[in-house]
């Protein structure tokens, strides 16, 4: 569960952008080509440890409905890209969920805490792994 | 008073006329401050005058040391008599030199961006986030050879958009290099030698027998 | 007569991975290239920022396609390309590259933040190690093993970023061969395992361990089903998920067996008969009881 944060409707701060519109301008990709299909979803590796599957987060952003704000799905992403490559409209999914993490990270949002970490733990791990996992994970 | 060229600078937003000779930390004694933080050994060697400042029509921030930059005209300027940052507890002789220490103890530094900003604000004009960058990746020799001459003055933690405090990866490295890669000093060790061999305690004896003004003497004539 | 390219390790390889660099330089030089590490180098970010604004983040990788233009001025090179071997730096380094070359305004908002640096000129093209192995040919690495893998027989696992997103793929996206031709030319058995370009769990390894421990437990189940001794891949973190959790993994699923996980390189020094130098001492879990038995370590040669 995103602790701390309001579940008020997502303001921006900017005026005359939506939800959707703003989600687009990060990620770069025309939602509306989505046909809901599904094939990103059964690609996804970690679709079933998702709440709202990736055709399902497509779908409510294409609404303006920024639930998929405050879901598990974002966090759980793995980023390995799998729905880009099998999406038939050529979209890139991927960043579509780095657009939905970068609006949370953006307003300090952190799913992961430095001080919840192990330190025997991080002093074993690969650098690749701490440093990737805190640029998508921290604010 | 020195009768020379006096210039304009603006101390936490008002504006005052210095003498163009002097350091900031004097021109500001000048103005009237008393610095009870922010002021240590004068000598560019303690860290504790870190400062940061503007020139009138430039946007450039700016950083110095208050001891040893010497003012001119259109400096806006303000000390930072303290950087917030927490050095963390470890037994030196439990850790081992590596990359991992680092992650362990300052995981932080795996959000370095690399992006400079450190070093473009180091007044010692040390590579800072060149050393990081090695701590990183494990050359703890790297790490401590460049960092050598930092004072932790604390101007690259400020500026650090990853909120890293780099003077505390570079004093680790440090404390490693030396107690793990370079190892115990020769000299050192031969002259503790001398001293539990007595060499040393007739001398001693005699300093201690002798009264304060002799004392005095022999300190004035030294060397 | 080496040819001689820029090099660039990140900042796993001089740690947790070193075995991939020893044996990556040795079997490279032994194919006649050699890898000349950039003289200064950072961190690349290792995932690319995917948010189209973003600036900040292409500062770490374009700083060093600045050094790459730097050595080659310096005449360190013999050409302009990048080669890396983990996947991570492949993939940050290459969309990075893409990334400046084809929005100018990136391009020109990074040479006004590194002004202290030459700007980036764009003529670095980034490039895994496996796509020069392939480009020298099958038949030269033929050529140069000693001792033929035979009777070993090893699961390639490409992970996902070499091969995807698609602008930046090595090989086919669908169903790449790449790894299984190299296997094949060093004398080995390939087994095809179905989620050969499947993640690994990536970066969850860290605060999720458990996500990525099962899905790197389906690869290895895979890879133990298909009949395979070892598994072979160009990862770090993969390396990570795969072989130093594995007895974690066991721990869950006590069925597994004992499968080896090496760096492609280490099987292509094993094959050139570089041996020494194939880092194996540093392998969780340790693959030379596995080679020992099947000849593949010491005295016996072709």
């Amino acid at each position: 569960m995103a602790l701390g944060v309001s579940r008020q409707p997502y303001r921006h701060g900017v005026e005359n952008i939506s939800f959707k519109a703003r989600v687009e301008e990060l990620s770069g990709q025309n939602l509306n080509l989505c046909y809901q299909c599904g094939a990103c979803s059964s690609g996804c590796p970690l679709s079933r440890e998702m709440d709202l599957l990736p055709s399902k987060v497509m779908r409510l952003v294409q609404l303006g409905r920024d639930d998929p704000l405050y879901s598990r799905t974002i966090w759980i992403c793995s980023t390995c890209f799998e729905c880009e490559v099998r999406c038939p409209r050529g979209i890139d999914i991927a960043s579509v969920m780095e657009a939905l993490r970068q609006l949370m990270l953006r307003r300090k949002y952190s799913e992961v805490r430095l001080e919840s970490l192990d330190p025997e733990e991080l002093g074993r791990l690969p650098q690749i792994a701490v440093i990737s996992n805190l640029r998508k994970m921290m604010a | 008073m020195s009768g020379g060229e006096m210039v304009t600078v603006y101390i936490m937003g008002k504006r005052y006329r210095v003498p163009a000779n002097l350091t900031i930390m004097k021109a500001m004694e000048y103005a009237g401050y008393q610095l009870r933080r922010g002021a240590g050994c004068r000598g560019g060697f303690c860290g504790a005058c870190s400062t940061i400042y503007r020139m009138r029509g430039s946007f450039r921030l700016q950083v110095a040391l208050a001891c040893q930059k010497m003012v001119e005209d259109g400096m806006i300027i303000t000390q930072l008599p303290f950087i917030p940052s927490e050095k963390k507890r470890y037994n030196l002789e439990k850790l081992k030199p590596g990359a991992s220490v680092f992650l362990e103890y300052y995981p932080e530094i795996a959000r370095c961006l690399s992006c400079n900003t450190c070093t473009k604000a180091c007044p010692q004009d040390l590579m800072v986030m060149d050393y990081v960058q090695a701590a990183l990746r494990g050359d703890i020799k790297t790490a401590a050879e460049l960092s050598f001459d930092c004072i932790s003055c604390g101007l690259c933690a400020v500026r650090c958009p990853a909120e890293i405090v780099p003077y505390h990866i570079g004093q680790l490295a440090r404390r490693l290099y030396s107690r793990y890669i370079v190892g115990p000093s020769e000299q050192v060790q031969r002259r503790a030698m001398e001293v539990e061999m007595g060499r040393f305690d007739e001398e001693i004896q005699r300093l201690k027998s002798l009264d304060t003004d002799t004392l005095r003497e022999l300190y004035s004539r030294r060397g | 007569m080496s040819h001689r390219l820029a090099y660039y390790p990140g900042c796993t390889l001089k740690t947790n991975a070193i075995n991939y660099e020893i044996s990556a330089i040795a079997s490279s030089k032994a194919l006649g290239i050699e890898l000349v590490e950039l003289p200064r180098w950072n961190c690349c970010g290792t995932v690319h920022a995917l948010a189209r604004d973003d600036v900040m983040h292409y500062i770490a990788p374009v700083r060093n396609l600045i050094r790459v233009e730097q050595m080659r001025g310096s005449g360190l090179v013999d050409e302009g390309r990048l080669v890396t071997l983990c996947e991570m730096c492949y993939n940050t380094l290459r969309r990075a590259d893409m990334g400046v070359k084809e929005d100018q305004e990136r391009r020109r908002k990074l040479r006004d933040i590194m002004e202290e640096e030459p700007p980036y000129r764009g003529e670095v093209e980034v490039v895994h190690l496996l796509q020069l192995v392939k480009e020298l040919g099958w038949g030269k690495v033929r050529e140069r093993v000693e001792r033929p893998l035979r009777g070993l027989r090893v699961a390639p696992y490409y992970g996902c970023l070499l091969l995807r997103p698609r602008g930046l793929a090595i090989d086919d996206y669908n169903n790449p061969t790449i790894m299984e031709r190299l296997v094949e030319s060093l004398g080995a058995e390939v087994v095809e395992i179905p989620f050969k370009a499947k993640c690994c769990g990536s970066y969850q390894t860290v605060h999720m361990s458990q996500v990525a421990a099962m899905l790197s437990h389906r690869i290895l189940r895979q890879a133990m089903e298909g009949g395979a001794d070892m598994i072979t891949l160009a990862c770090p973190l993969c390396e990570y998920n795969l072989g130093e959790r594995q007895e974690r993994i066991r721990g869950l699923f006590p069925d597994l067996k004992y499968l080896p996980v090496l760096y492609f390189t280490q099987l292509m020094a094993l094959a050139f008969g570089l041996e020494g130098s194939a880092g194996l001492e540093f392998n969780n879990p340790d693959p030379r009881p596995l080679l020992r038995s099947k000849g593949l370590l010491g005295e016996s040669r072709k």
